[in-house]
């Protein structure tokens, strides 16, 4: 493989402690290695330039059954915005939910390698799989689905941790995923009724199990089996006035469990799109910003992250496996609503949506996302998102850099709104005055993302014997800038290395890259009873056989497995 | 000695039954026997065996005879007819497998195609209506374990899905309806008197055409508001009484077929059966599902899906994808003169489209790709016969509800002969070496 030597830029990485000095970064064999390792390397003039890690996105959906259903089924989101074949690049189209191959050159634009795909239904994951595998360059994973399925809450109900702990082990193994997400606890299930789960407490019907069960009960199953990333959390009554208490219950429920990974990872439970969950108020009229309580939280426990959700304001299609609040949604905004319920699994539902400024609880959503990132003491721990495609379409992260690193232009966005005023009183952007570094971006989309994840030793950073996933923009942090020039260089990296292997050359696709799918292979001792108990569902209750469940090689022509052993 | 496969996938129809049973020689190369298929999936797997069966490719003489051609003259003729077409048509790919689908999709977009699927003449409609208003559904194993209200609209499964009664919807006893048939309420609405509507609690004999009339009167109805006496047929009592059969159920399931896709009204009745299950959700859960035909037409509208963003009348002619049902629908384009090249793939259009169409393919340079002979075979230049996708080669393939099922390969092709995919690859490649020409 060629060796590349990016000269005299101005480094920003958080894993050597890097903050805009002028360092050399070394590429050999697809990792980053030691200067004094290359022989005759081909050398890029970063003089004048920001170098960085290859950014990590923790949650997006960008692949599978509801994805698709999103783009299926929204023409328009492909209107005027279409891109014609060129060169190695294949025909792209749609905004919010992009085609596979835009999926994968977007994001290789704005210099991220490392997408997590956040919700795969477990019987759906064959799909997932497909459309990953064709997804050009970026290594992804899948997070299957876990807070409604049948075996897991009767597992919890019982509290048989080490069953379903072996039990998560083998659906990991079955649909090639990543981790152990949650999606709207028990509320799912509970949709197949067309009910919810609104609080921690509020039962599941039939399966006499509360959220608060299921929650802790797969907090303490990921942390027997010490998987890489923690549980992946989206808990109940998302999206509510008042739903902050409802988080802060959640949050509590990881209180006094101790993280057991040999990953290196800090917390047991990742909360997502926490913007969504920090409302106060109790009806639209006065739902106001709880940020700052929701960020006292965070502050004060270190065995928890976060990722943002940031609302961006644009039109775009929300999708998510919390099936109830997809229904609430359209019968708030009366457009199309699409549900798709999946035996003893999950749910989903897609709604489109447009954040417009000029409505009140928009403009409020979009200053709670930002007041998220702007009170975390530890940017390690807070990550950017924007729930791609539910606040905002990926494409945004450029903009919401902006946001952060300047107070002007959070202020230009402030005067844009229909009702500032009554925005900066229901919020409390408007008295927040700090202004987020490169450094701390990369900590933000960088480091810490690959951290929580348990990709550390591979992702993140710029150390010798990490993947050489680097990216150039030309962006000066020495000089003068306005803040839409941060948007700008952020959007289109000047060049990018995926592995080794450049697949940006100024600012034009030249490599298709090298794409893996990652996925974690838990080693747990045999339980003949979860294996019984998967039989027999299989047989009675499921409508494809056991024998044509599990995803096998060729859906994955890449894969990378991430070893677990859990039997001692 | 003989060895018994299980788990099979049907390759026949939408319900893509995964229960199979298929008894093979010892060498593998010859199907014995077929279990627990019904008699249509039976008779596919068989027939695979037909020993008159076509196994080299052929091109049409000028006197109408066939000639044996190779492989690579079938590519040849594959590739130019692709490359040296302004505008050509790729329609099919209903009855072949993912991995062939994802193949054509990059063939259609270096030579500038439009892809089209079986949809086109059959759910295209449901997908319009999906596009205005959205779908909600299920998995099929919501229906077994829940469903309590089984309606069928416009559709026969009894004769084109025969195994969906009894594994999905009205016979299963799951999770929730340890009962089975007992304990759920069966309509069916269907002008004709159906095999299906004879196992129904309660059949509605709607006046042909008049779907949409129907639809639109149970939502009236379950608001209570008035109805006239008799609303497309139906006398308004028995329009109240199954809206009522509805809203009482605790999960209610709408399938619907052709009956209500291609019937007058098309995508605007869809607009309304789902408008309906809307309205059911504020009363009980409801769901909705198209039964669809082909045992993988879904598939490849989600292939479409996921490289171009549309499910089926995508127009690549122009170096980027266009989608506008009516402009870039293969029966619109073939009967105004648009394409200049036919290649079908896992369909039989010469049996389902109108004459006037399959004239158009009959004049114009053509090649089908296809297990059997056909009518579409007769009426092309060159016939390209492959391996059974299901049968000689595996694959995925996506159910009805969207569910992805890896096909099996049960036993050898005959000697020699490729798969849909293997030969789609070896066209693309060619097609790459033309315009690098």
């Amino acid at each position: 493989m060629a060796e590349y030597l990016i000269k005299n830029g101005f480094v920003f990485d958080p894993v050597l402690g890097i903050k805009g000095d002028r360092v050399d970064v070394a590429i050999k064999d697809g990792k980053i290695v030691e200067t004094t390792a290359l022989s005759s390397p081909k050398v890029i003039d970063a003089a004048g330039k920001t170098v960085m890690a290859g950014g990590v996105d923790i949650h997006a959906h960008v692949a599978g059954p509801k994805v698709n259903i999103g783009r299926n089924f929204r023409p328009e989101d492909k209107l005027f915005g279409y891109k014609a074949r060129s060169g190695i690049e294949r025909m792209q189209g749609g905004f919010s939910v992009p085609t596979t191959i835009r999926t994968g050159y977007n994001y290789a634009r704005m210099g991220y390698t490392t997408v997590m795909e956040a919700a795969m239904p477990p019987l759906y994951a064959r799909h997932t799989h497909e459309e990953m595998r064709d997804t050009p360059i970026l290594d992804q994973g899948a997070y299957p689905v876990f807070g409604n399925n049948w075996f897991v809450l009767e597992y919890l109900k019982n509290h048989e941790i080490e069953n379903a702990a072996a039990y998560i082990a083998w659906l990991l193994r079955a649909t090639k995923g990543y981790a152990v997400k949650v999606v709207n606890p028990g509320g799912t299930e509970a949709w197949a009724w067309g009910l919810n789960c609104e609080n921690v407490h509020d039962p599941v019907p039939y399966f006499d199990i509360t959220p608060a069960q299921i929650i802790k009960g797969l907090i303490e199953a990921n942390e027997y089996l010490g998987l890489p990333h923690s549980m992946h959390m989206h808990a109940n009554n998302l999206g509510n006035p008042g739903n902050y208490t409802t988080t802060l219950d959640s949050f509590k429920l990881s209180e006094g469990i101790k993280p057991n990974s040999k990953f290196g990872r800090d917390q047991v439970m990742h909360h997502t799109h926490v913007q969504f969950h920090s409302y106060g108020g109790d009806s639209w009229a006065n739902v106001e910003s709880k940020a700052k309580e929701i960020m006292d939280y965070v502050n004060s426990h270190d065995n928890l992250t976060i990722d943002m959700g940031q609302v961006t304001l644009d039109e775009t299609t929300t999708m998510t496996a919390d099936g109830p609040f997809e229904h609430h949604l359209t019968e708030l905004n009366h457009l199309k609503w699409a549900n798709a319920d999946v035996e003893l699994e999950t749910g989903s539902g897609v709604v489109p949506y447009v954040y417009s400024p000029s409505i009140k609880v928009c403009a409020i959503q979009w200053a709670i996302g930002l007041e998220l990132a702007l009170l975390a003491k530890d940017p390690m721990r807070v990550f950017m998102t924007t729930d791609h495609p539910n606040a905002g379409p990926f494409i945004r992260y450029p903009r919401i850099m902006k946001w952060l690193m300047s107070e002007e232009a959070r202020k230009q966005q402030f005067d844009a709104f229909k009702h500032k005023d009554k925005v900066i009183d229901a919020t409390n952007l408007a008295n927040i005055d700090r202004e987020l570094d490169l450094y701390e971006i990369a900590q933000m989309t960088r480091a810490g993302p690959a951290k929580s994840l348990g990709l550390a030793h591979m992702y993140g950073g710029l150390a010798p014997g990490l993947e050489a996933d680097v990216a150039v923009f030309n962006f000066n942090p020495n000089e003068p800038y306005a803040p839409d020039d941060i948007e700008k260089a952020f959007g289109s990296a000047e060049h990018l290395f995926k592995a080794g292997v450049q697949v940006i050359q100024d600012r034009e696709i030249v490599s298709n890259g090298n794409k893996r799918t990652l996925w974690v292979n838990a080693k747990v001792n045999e339980n003949p009873q979860v294996m019984r108990d998967v039989k027999e569902k299989f047989l009675r209750y499921y409508t494809v056989t056991l024998n044509n469940y599990e995803v096998t090689g060729h859906y994955l022509p890449n894969p990378y497995v991430i070893e677990v052993d859990a039997t001692e | 000695m003989t060895r018994t496969v299980t788990d099979v996938i049907c390759p026949f129809c939408g319900t893509l039954c995964d229960d199979l049973e298929v008894v093979v020689s010892d060498d593998g190369k010859e199907l014995l026997e077929v279990y627990n298929a019904c008699a249509i999936g039976a008779e596919k797997f068989l027939h695979s065996q037909a020993k008159d069966r076509i196994t080299r490719p052929r091109m049409r003489q000028e006197d109408g005879s066939w000639k044996e051609i190779s492989y690579d003259e079938a590519i040849e003729y594959t590739a130019r007819m692709l490359t040296d077409a302004k505008k050509p048509l790729m329609y099919g790919w209903s009855s072949t497998n993912c991995e062939a689908q994802a193949v054509g999709s990059e063939i259609g977009e270096v030579v500038g195609a439009v892809m089209d699927n079986t949809a086109t003449v059959c759910h295209g409609t449901s997908l319009i209506a999906v596009q205005d208003i959205g779908i909600p559904s299920c998995t099929l194993g919501e229906v077994k374990n829940r469903a309590d209200r089984i309606l069928f609209w416009g559709c026969n499964p009894a004769h084109a899905h025969p195994r969906h009664m009894s594994r999905y919807s009205i016979f299963p006893r799951g999770f929730f309806t340890g009962k089975g048939h007992t304990g759920r309420k069966v309509i069916v609405v269907d002008p004709r008197p159906t095999d299906t509507a004879s196992v129904a609690d309660v059949h509605l004999q709607v006046e042909q055409g008049r779907d949409y009339e129907l639809l639109n009167a149970f939502r009236v109805a379950f608001k209570g508001e008035q109805l006239p006496d008799v609303v497309a047929g139906i006398p308004k009592e028995k329009i109240y009484e199954a809206a009522e059969t509805l809203k009482s159920g605790r999960f209610v399931i709408i399938f619907f077929g052709m009956g209500v896709t291609q019937s007058l009204g098309k995508n605007h009745n869809i607009d309304e059966a789902i408008a309906v299950t809307r309205d059911l959700n504020e009363y009980t859960k409801a769901a909705i599902m198209p039964m669809r035909g082909h045992y993988n037409v879904t598939g490849s509208g989600q292939v479409w899906g996921w490289l171009f963003g549309f499910p089926y009348a995508v127009d690549l002619s122009r170096g980027f994808a266009r989608y506008n049902p009516g402009e870039t629908t293969s029966n619109d384009l073939l009967r105004r003169d648009e394409v200049d090249a036919v290649f079908v793939l896992g369909s039989d259009p010469g049996a389902h489209f109108p004459f006037s169409s399959v004239k158009k393919i009959y004049d114009r340079p053509s090649v089908a790709i296809d297990p059997h002979e056909t009518p579409t075979t007769e009426v092309c230049k060159v016939h390209v016969p492959v391996a059974f996708v299901g049968v000689e080669v595996g694959g995925c393939a996506y159910r009805m509800d969207n569910v992805p099922i890896e096909t099996r390969k049960v036993v050898e092709p005959p000697e020699g002969m490729m798969t849909d995919e293997e030969f789609l690859k070896h066209v693309l490649a060619r097609v790459k070496e033309i315009q690098g020409e």
